[in-house]
């Protein structure tokens, strides 16, 4: 069985997930999912010796041929901070 | 004249003939929404004037070939649908219009169906209760205090309900088949690469199908047969030749052979949900089916494979969701602060639980131990499939392991809720064609389901297995 869980990896993980936690969410969350890695864990006991590594599925490809897409401003419809007539979607200030 | 409780290809012959026009339909099923639907939160938005618009439309110039004319559908809310919200169950999309048709919505359409409205599911199909909707649960229309099942319990519950005759939903790891076994009504995840995914709202896209939900093996395979077909906007969707659902409905159980892992129906599996599958394999027999015994040795796998590789999945899908191009946003401090303040309001328990399940099983130092090994036994369950397929045209098993459970029952237990899909994930590990029919009540009069899989792309032989039961056993009565 894998280790519990600590607070402190269920923060890490959510920062990786852009994911704020409260400290009750951390606790519950920690326990919760360390139930559930304990019973993943069970799949160390499978045999893959004989399976290699997975590689990615290879797609259909098709011809890369031009066609109408989404229209810019339907594009921004929905956007929550459109900047309509520069047809650009914004954020916050990032530099 | 009075169509609700009429099939889907018997509402579009009387629309043909005349005896009804596609408005008067679309009205009267408009009005028991309206009626009906606050006793079950089956549907999440009703498309009234589109309905209507697209109604008269068919009335003034019908098409021609037009399998499914008139007919009223609801579509799941993980399912985009042009000009109509779509939320997934979720807040972080609580008022999104979608700009552009699923492939499946624009396959219906132009086989004259009328989308009357998007159906509650678990947040982006996540769950198997339908639950963990931001917009409260549905309820089971055999039992108001238990779950319709999910992820597609929106649609299940609409259907079980006669509120419309058939719905798409969406099947992950057994969104369509769970929900169908416990409103007792038909439920089909196609082959993967069959149907598809353009417009449906990723979740695991390694596993997810849009599926069709019906009353019948009839109607299931005719909105089947609508949805199917290559598509050049999903990679994933094959070109190949299909053979229709439809095609061997007829067809007699006399001549297959039916394999039952019977191992695994030896614990966790409620008495009664095993008598009602008992006696199904026993229907198959007395049909002249050959039964047969099979092994799938690395079934115990199966529950702890899907759940990191779909949540392995989600967690990148669910990237997308940022508060920049749609949905909602709510400030933090600078980008980074907005992204992980928008996230943390927007998604729900579940969703945040399963992106955090797969981020960590994808990150540095658990990578091999968790994701690499996991695709590793993916295509041990894969080959067990194969194996026991070899030696028989489709296996048999409860969709569910258990009748429909009460409200609140597994929600503070995740893990518990998560072998709800014990019997389902295996073919969609697998990719393979499954199907769920009715076949039996509990003592308690709770509906149980039968899943049929099949071989790669002979989604045509499970639907056959499962029409030979529906005709030994007509669709179940709620009362």
């Amino acid at each position: 069985m894998a280790s519990p869980l600590s607070d402190d990896e269920v923060r890490r993980i959510a920062a990786l997930a852009r994911l704020d936690l409260t400290d009750a969410e951390v606790r519950r969350f920690a326990s919760q999912l360390t139930a559930i890695v304990g019973y993943a864990s069970t799949i160390q006991d499978a045999d893959t010796t004989a399976i290699p590594p997975a590689s990615p599925a290879a797609a259909a490809m098709r011809d890369d041929v031009v066609a109408p897409g989404l229209d810019r401003q339907e594009g921004l419809a929905a956007a929550p901070d459109p900047a309509r007539e520069a047809g650009l979607f914004r954020v916050p200030k990032v530099l | 004249m009075e169509t609700r409780h009429l099939p889907a290809a018997d509402i579009a012959a009387a629309i043909r003939r005349g005896a009804v026009t596609c408005e008067q339909v679309t009205r009267d099923t408009l009005d028991r929404i309206e009626a009906e639907n606050g006793r079950w939160n089956a549907f999440l938005t009703i498309a009234g004037d589109r309905a209507l618009a697209r109604a008269r439309d068919l009335d003034r110039h019908p098409p021609a070939d037009a399998p499914l004319l008139g007919v009223p559908i609801a579509v799941k809310d993980n399912i985009c649908t042009r000009g109509l919200r779509t939320t997934a169950g979720s807040r972080i999309l609580d008022s999104w219009i979608a700009p552009y048709d699923a492939t499946v919505v624009t396959r219906l359409e132009s086989a004259g169906a009328i989308i009357v409205g998007k159906t509650n599911c678990d947040e982006f199909a996540m769950g198997s209760s339908t639950e963990h909707s931001a917009f409260g649960p549905t309820r089971n229309p055999w039992d108001p205090t238990r779950t319709p099942g999910g992820s597609s319990g929106g649609s299940a519950a609409a259907v079980a309900a006669g509120l419309v005759p058939v719905a798409l939903g969406s099947d992950t790891g057994g969104s369509v088949r769970q929900p169908a076994a416990l409103c007792g009504i038909a439920g089909g995840k196609p082959t993967y690469g069959r149907v598809s995914r353009y417009g449906l709202i990723a979740f695991a896209s390694s596993l997810d199908q849009v599926g069709p939900i019906a009353r019948s093996v009839r109607d299931l395979a005719l909105v089947q047969d609508v949805i199917d077909g290559a598509d050049p906007r999903d990679s994933t969707c094959d070109p190949r030749d299909r053979v229709a659902c439809s095609m061997h409905l007829a067809m007699p159980a006399r001549g297959l052979t039916l394999g039952v892992p019977e191992h695994l129906l030896a614990d966790g599996v409620d008495d009664d949900v095993r008598h009602a599958f008992e006696a199904a394999v026993d229907t198959y027999r007395a049909l002249g089916a050959t039964i047969v015994s099979v092994a799938l040795p690395h079934s115990r796998f199966a529950i702890p494979v899907y759940y990191l590789v779909a949540t392995a999945e989600a967690s990148s899908n669910l990237a997308r969701y940022d508060g920049v191009r749609y949905g909602l946003r709510t400030a933090g401090a600078g980008l980074a602060g907005m992204y992980a303040s928008t996230r943390s309001t927007g998604f729900g328990d579940e969703v945040k639980r399963r992106i955090m399940l797969g981020t960590y099983a994808l990150s540095a130092g658990y990578y091999d131990a968790f994701y690499a090994k996991a695709q590793q036994v993916r295509e041990l369950i894969r080959a067990d499939f194969a194996v026991a397929l070899s030696s028989a045209d489709a296996l048999l098993l409860p969709t569910s392991p258990t009748p429909a459970f009460p409200l609140g029952a597994r929600m503070d237990d995740p893990l518990q809720m998560y072998l709800a899909d014990v019997f389902t994930v295996g073919p969609s590990l697998a990719g393979l064609p499954a199907v769920s029919v009715p076949c039996g009540l509990t003592a308690g009069r709770l509906p149980v389901g039968l899943q049929i899989t099949g071989r790669a792309w002979n989604d045509a032989t499970v639907y056959r297995v499962a029409a030979a039961l529906e005709r030994e056993r007509p669709p179940l009565a709620r009362n």
